[in-house]
């Protein structure tokens, strides 16, 4: 209990901490470094709710390769920070204020008298042999099977659409046709030409 | 007996409400916001994590993983909009992109 304890809160502090920092640091390439220790962190109390393997997706997933894409994005755009932080200080305020107003609604909700789930017990531990991703399998290719066909014609339409949008044509460089190289006939390149011999 | 369920909510309420900041103080800086936007998507998933949990029902957890698909497939497509908005304008600034304005 007690070191269930000490590592929730330790690893909610760094996940609340890394994401404050997310949005305040000045360089978004430190943000994105701070949102990946978001993630590990997160991942982290994942797992502390028998989570496995979605904790291990997010970090294979998003750590892996959604933080890498924003970070070569990051690193590949040549920003100017400067204009960037134009009206950071004008805007703080509000935030916080916002932020405060519905953190304060939510907290509201969850821990006042009229919700239940302070009351809800948590479930047994699961068998230490119990297989949580055997589990999800076995409910998302029979239950869910459609649904996950659906995701996977997202993907696939993201793909496609990141490719269209950022795919450019350049006309400036040369390159190979090998199907218009295949089609040459010998009549296309060579011309035999009758003449007199000189004398 | 361990964590008890409030104490994830009260964790994912924090998380959403300092994204939420930080689209508002990050409003010039298009990359900010969309980090914002997944780390609001990341509390979302710990709340469905923690219901799926503590009511032993793993539909939640399904949810997270087409939750997290569908938010790969959007990073994508964002990141690919900014480049190519940087390509065609040489700036992300949310000010600079009012084209679409009447």
């Amino acid at each position: 209990m007690l070191i269930e304890s000490i590592i929730f809160y330790f690893f909610a502090a760094v996940t609340v901490l890394s994401a404050a920092s997310v949005v305040t640091v000045r360089n978004p390439v430190h943000a994105a470094l701070f949102l990946v220790l978001t993630f590990f962190s997160s991942a982290f109390i994942w797992m502390m709710l028998e989570a496995e393997f979605l904790a291990i997706t997010l970090v294979l997933v998003y750590v892996g390769a959604v933080m890498v894409l924003f970070l070569f994005v990051v690193m590949m755009l040549d920003i100017n920070i400067a204009r960037l932080r134009e009206g950071f200080i004008k805007f703080l305020p509000v935030g916080i204020l916002l932020a405060l107003v519905m953190f304060g609604m939510l907290f509201y909700v969850l821990t006042g008298d009229q919700s239940a789930v302070e009351s809800m017990a948590a479930p047994a531990a699961k068998a230490a042999d119990f297989s949580n991703t055997r589990a999800l399998g076995q409910v998302l290719y029979t239950e869910y099977v459609f649904a996950f066909e659906i995701a996977a014609v997202i993907l696939l339409v993201a793909i496609i659409a990141a490719i269209a949008l950022t795919l450019r044509r350049r006309t400036d460089t040369r390159y190979q046709n090998p199907s218009q190289q295949m089609k040459v006939q010998k009549k296309d390149r060579l011309r035999i030409i009758k003449m007199e011999a000189e004398k | 007996m361990g964590i008890a369920l409030n104490h994830y909510l009260v964790l994912a309420a924090i998380l959403f409400s300092i994204s939420i900041a930080g689209i508002i103080i990050n409003r010039k800086n298009l990359i900010v916001i969309l980090m914002s936007i997944e780390l609001m998507l990341l509390a979302v998933n710990l709340n469905f994590i923690a219901f799926s949990h503590f009511l032993d029902d793993l539909a939640g957890q399904v949810f997270v993983f087409f939750i997290l698909t569908v938010a790969a497939a959007e990073a994508a497509i964002g990141l690919a909009i900014l480049v190519v908005l940087f390509r065609n304008k040489q700036t992300i600034n949310v000010a600079d992109i009012n084209e679409m304005k009447g």
